[in-house]
């Protein structure tokens, strides 16, 4: 399996990340509500019924202190604040009542997609960009967090604060979203599962400098840079 | 060349064929080719897949032809070796094989055009990439829970070297169910080849060694119920062996009785 391309500390075990990070979907209250009629009409057709997820793959990663990357000065992210989940020991068909056991800790993320109107197909293209999900340096211990289902989360672009939102407005808090993804999916010491971010996320161009505070998960600083274009 | 990865008497071993239903460890022993574990042939990276990659089989299910490929990722617990085994669900009623080609990433590609992408090609495999159709919803549809599945992505039994291989490749695709044959297909037919697959991502996504592309399959897709023997055959790649077993050999045949799992 492949291990994550950079370190992140983590005190408590498994005291490193896998690689495997897998973000879930439409997860902030306010996400369908924001697309309105359009979740009855094709191609959706009504809610989604059971958790949406997408993978992270290894070169989306970006370190803490690196950049977030676009092709082009006129590209546009929207940068996306999330709590990280992060697996402590194996969990397979967990229930939520039993999920928590399973968590190590949370780390501050900030997921950058390419702005995409349609959620009917997977959207690698805008989601699975090489440099576009950034993770805080260190891991913080969930008994050093307490409860993270209302946690205050806020994304500030050229320090300005642009979303405040908490997970209280998870779909899906952290118990249930591990429950039900572990029905289906194996989750392995060290894989980070991104709770999900609201719908309203801050549209932002190379130069722009993000920062994602999560109350007492830490703060993550970032910014958006233009990606080298030569091939490898 | 053609290796495998298998598990044997407390270790893991590269192998190569060694004659008649045996392989060579790499440490010289030869031992018959059940009475190894066999793993996916190589250090899985990325799962990537391809939906509706065959005209054929876009028609079988009511697609248009797409602009560009439907690419979807799927998780490393999804892994399993030749003759592994897959669970399907016991409320499932279509649970599906798909008989893929799977091109392993060799050298790491970063914005790489089709005419070069050949170079980045270590080899192939067979991939059989499952589906349970009952949990489709058209919410980045083909969603986790239909496809990235706890073995839900066998691989194997060899990776066999690109430079063995014709470029592009050009192999016939079979899958038998309990020895019928229910599929069958030819790399010719792929709506998006190889080289544009490679090109596609690599534009956006760099594929590092190890990554992995499942090329879609094509029409001839049956359900496949607990107990059934299903192999895809890949013209001169092998054939890759799957049984198909039940809720109750994972202990969740009585999802109301089951006790607190931690």
């Amino acid at each position: 399996m492949s291990l994550a391309p950079f370190a992140v500390r983590c005190d408590v075990p498994p005291y490193r990340l896998s690689g495997t990070v897998v973000a879930a979907l439409l997860n902030h209250r306010d996400s369908l509500a924001a697309l309105g009629d359009a979740v009855l009409a094709p191609p959706y057709r009504g809610a989604p019924k059971a958790v949406v997820l997408a993978i992270k793959p290894r070169h989306a990663l970006v370190a803490a202190g690196d950049a977030l990357l676009v092709d082009d000065a006129a590209a546009e992210l929207a940068v996306g604040a999330s709590l990280g989940i992060v697996i402590a020991r194996t969990a397979c068909a967990v229930r939520a009542a039993n999920a928590l056991s399973h968590v190590a800790g949370y780390l501050v993320a900030c997921d950058a997609t390419v702005p995409h109107a349609s959620h009917y197909r997977p959207q690698i293209r805008a989601m699975a960009r090489d440099a576009s999900c950034a993770f805080a340096a260190a891991v913080v211990a969930r008994d050093a967090v307490g409860d993270a289902g209302a946690l205050a989360v806020r994304t500030f672009v050229d320090g300005e604060l642009a979303v405040a939102t908490s997970s209280a407005e998870l779909v899906r808090g952290v118990a249930r979203l591990v429950a039900d993804i572990s029905d289906f999916m194996t989750l392995a010491p060290g894989d980070v599962v991104l709770a999900g971010s609201a719908p309203d996320a801050p549209r932002v161009r190379a130069g722009t400098r993000v920062a994602v505070e999560i109350e007492c998960v830490g703060r993550l600083e970032t910014r958006v840079a233009l990606a080298d274009r030569a091939a490898a | 060349m053609r290796r495998a990865r298998v598990a044997y008497a407390g270790a893991l071993h590269e192998a190569m064929p060694a004659g008649d239903a045996a392989i060579r460890l790499a440490d010289g022993r030869v031992v018959a080719d059940d009475a190894v574990v066999w793993l996916p042939p190589f250090d899985v990276g990325t799962v990537i897949a391809l939906g509706l990659n065959y005209a054929d089989h876009a028609k079988e299910l009511s697609f248009a032809k797409q602009d560009e490929p439907l690419v979807f990722l799927k998780g490393p617990s999804s892994l399993v070796g030749h003759r592994g085994e897959t669970r399907r669900p016991t409320d499932a009623t279509f649970m599906h094989y798909e008989c893929e080609l799977a091109v392993v990433i060799g050298k790491p590609a970063r914005r790489v055009s089709r005419e070069r992408a050949i170079e980045h090609v270590a080899g192939y495999t067979i991939a059989n990439d499952y589906a349970v159709r009952d949990y489709l919803e058209n919410w980045y549809r083909p969603n986790l829970r239909v496809k990235s599945r706890d073995g839900a992505t066998a691989l194997g039994p060899w990776l066999v070297d690109a430079s063995d291989v014709e470029w592009p490749p050009a192999r016939s695709l079979a899958t038998f169910v309990n020895g019928k044959q229910t599929q069958s297909g030819h790399t010719r037919d792929l709506v998006f080849d190889v080289a544009t697959l490679i090109e596609y991502l690599s534009a956006f996504m760099t594929l590092d060694t190890g990554d992995v592309i499942l090329t879609g399959t094509p029409e001839g897709v049956v359900d496949v119920g607990a107990g059934d023997e299903v192999v895809c055959e890949i013209e001169g790649l092998g054939r890759l062996a799957n049984r198909i077993v039940g809720d109750e050999r994972f202990g969740r045949a009585q999802a109301d009785l089951r006790g607190p799992r931690t």
